[in-house]
């Protein structure tokens, strides 16, 4: 087995690599510049191509041709050039176009704190674009799990023609751990079909295959509304609401195969920590020291942010009475929670530029054992 | 058009959405002429766009792969095109709004970066699509819906913003000189590296009338009169260059 020690910036690389990537375009921002910078190595070694934009509205466009072109394409930010890729992420949700984009988020709004860390970029993942779309977002809280995510992401979004956003944090980035190259792993690639409708499907919730640019499909892509082969509906009622339903309900159709979560000594807990990210590391922690005491404590551990796991009720079981939702940010993933279950939430909020230490979540705790 | 320019139409596109009097529709003709005469197979084409009127010349028009992605950013999607497939003869057609207000930025950046893309820039000196609103290419002193007391600010000359950063091939024509616009068209198809033209196109719509030039013929009149080729304007006083467009070609970083 391959053994690595790595940071989670450079399990990304590693991970976009071993799922296809061979297309990145990037601007430096702190604190995602390390993925960029491992890629380009790499990349010329492999054979990849890899462009340093002149800013990220045109990083992300730039990876939006080269997936049309037939590139399995990645691009990585932080919270400010996130928000410059919003729209660019909107037309690649409209047109169905796959893409892989790395948010390392830090601590905003804004300029913010760009060497610290947060979770404050995932309303903005979901929402951040005009209009009703879907998109899938995933979060790892490990090394390992930033190198296998990656390849999940590149899964998802040649699977579902869907922009799939890797919300991962500076302190993931950042930290260095050991990887383990997984030897078995599923590598989805994209489905052609020539001369099949590349935007509609017979099913209301379908994939359409996607043809690529230069193989004689003349194919016509478009962010205006348009019908399955491409041409614009810019006043027809009913391709707008046939593509827009579409776009969501693909996603949000299937989400039970899309999402992903882990369980931790739930058969009995009474209060559950519901916990993503780097922040789990820490709910874990203070999860396993509770039981060491004997309280009735579990833990949720969401590897998908979007499509949100609603069915979060059946996955804590019934005997759940407090949910407790510790997040590096203002509640955003807890008001999540609330929409989907009637028992008490109660969020622990850190916005300090911190990560969330195990016994400053032990002390809230205790306040509801 | 002709019966030869209808193999370069996607199947089902009878007619064009510009107005009547619109320059891109000779632009559109002159394009497919230049690709007619170099036989060139619209199957290792790409087109990209961003959004406006000009925008609408290859997509959903050209029987090609068409890419008709955000406003202002068609030159940093061909750019990832073409990257990734070098086999693409990646064209952007945009009118001056789109490449050079908002996309600016990626125009000069490709130029410096003198990528193998053909940018077609349709100038009508306005924003069309809109309605009429002031651009960076419109003239001192032109009447436009945000410029109702007259623009006070230059334009931007597209060519020397292009030939400074670094272009290949740089030309400038208005409609009005169909046979020098197919000649610059074909060589920029042909050139490796990155290659300009900036086509002067009328928009009688929402640049004409609230210019005393109301009709089609009085633009094209218009445009015939402002433009001055290279060599006669070599010849030509300061004085005589006021309020004149220099068309021509440009290369060897010479304007």
């Amino acid at each position: 087995m391959v053994r690595y020690y790595l940071s989670g910036n450079e399990a990304i690389v590693e991970g976009a690599i071993r799922a296809g990537c061979r297309y990145y375009a990037g601007y430096p921002i702190t604190p995602s510049t390390e993925i960029m910078e491992r890629i380009s190595v790499k990349f010329s070694e492999i054979g990849g191509v890899f462009m340093q934009m002149e800013d990220e509205i045109a990083a992300i466009c730039s990876v939006i041709g080269a997936s049309w072109a037939g590139a399995k394409a990645m691009t990585a930010t932080s919270g400010p050039g996130f928000s410059l890729m919003q729209e660019g992420i909107g037309y690649a949700a409209m047109t169905e176009t796959p893409i892989v984009v790395v948010d390392v988020q830090r601590a905003g709004p804004s300029t913010g704190q760009a060497t610290r860390v947060a979770s404050g970029d995932i309303m903005q993942a979901k929402w951040g674009s005009s209009g009703d779309y879907q998109v899938i977002a995933v979060s790892p809280w490990s090394v390992q799990e930033a190198y296998e995510q990656t390849i999940n992401a590149f899964n998802l979004a040649e699977k579902y023609r869907v922009p799939v956003l890797l919300l991962t944090e500076e302190a993931i980035g950042h930290l260095r751990e050991r990887m383990d190259v997984v030897k078995d792993i599923e590598i989805f690639n994209r489905r052609k079909k020539p001369d099949a409708a590349p935007f509609g499907t017979e099913e209301r919730d379908g994939v359409p295959p996607m043809p690529t640019f230069g193989e004689c499909a003349k194919v016509l892509v478009t962010g205006s509304t348009h019908d399955s082969y491409g041409f614009r509906r810019t006043d027809d009622p009913l391709a707008q609401d046939k593509l827009v339903s579409r776009l969501n309900e693909k996603i949000i159709n299937n989400r039970e195969k899309i999402i992903d979560y882990e369980n931790y000594y739930l058969e009995d807990a009474t209060l559950v920590i519901i916990s993503y990210g780097f922040t789990a590391r820490s709910s874990l922690f203070a999860v396993e020291a509770l039981r060491a005491e004997g309280r009735k404590i579990g833990m949720l551990r969401l590897k998908t942010l979007w499509p949100f796991p609603d069915s979060l009720k059946r996955y804590i079981g019934a005997k759940a009475n407090v949910l407790f939702v510790p997040e590096m940010n203002k509640g955003q993933v807890a008001g999540e929670v609330r929409k989907y279950v009637s028992c008490q939430v109660v969020t622990f909020t850190q916005t300090n530029g911190e990560v969330i230490y195990p016994d400053a979540i032990i002390e809230q705790l205790r306040r509801y054992l | 058009m002709s019966r030869d320019m209808q193999q370069y139409l996607r199947p089902g596109i009878n007619s064009t959405p510009f107005c009547p009097g619109c320059g891109h529709g000779i632009l559109m003709g002159l394009i497919l002429r230049a690709i007619h005469q170099l036989e060139l197979n619209m199957d290792e084409m790409l087109f990209v766009s961003g959004i406006g009127c000009a925008a609408w010349i290859p997509s959903p028009h050209f029987n090609a792969d068409t890419l008709h992605i955000l406003h202002g950013r068609a030159i940093p999607a061909a750019t990832g095109a073409k990257m990734f497939n070098p086999k693409l003869r990646v064209v952007v057609i945009g009118g001056d709004g789109d490449l050079a207000d908002i996309g600016g930025n990626h125009l000069i950046h490709a130029a410096r970066r003198n990528i193998d893309l053909t940018i077609i820039c349709a100038s009508n000196m306005v924003y069309g699509m809109t309605g009429g609103q002031v651009s960076s290419t419109t003239s001192i002193g032109a009447f436009t819906q945000t410029t109702t007391q007259g623009n006070p600010y230059q334009p931007l000359d597209l060519c020397k913003l292009v030939i400074a950063t670094g272009a290949t091939y740089v030309a400038r024509h208005s409609v009005a000189q169909p046979f020098a616009l197919i000649n610059a068209i074909k060589k920029a198809l042909q050139i490796n590296g990155f290659c300009f033209i900036e086509v002067l196109s009328p928009c009688p719509t929402q640049f004409g009338r609230h210019n005393q030039l109301d009709t089609p013929v009085a633009m094209i009149k218009n445009l015939m009169e402002k433009c001055i080729t290279k060599n006669k304007a070599k010849k030509s006083s300061p004085e005589e260059l006021m309020g004149k467009i220099i068309t021509g070609e440009f290369t060897n970083g010479v304007y």
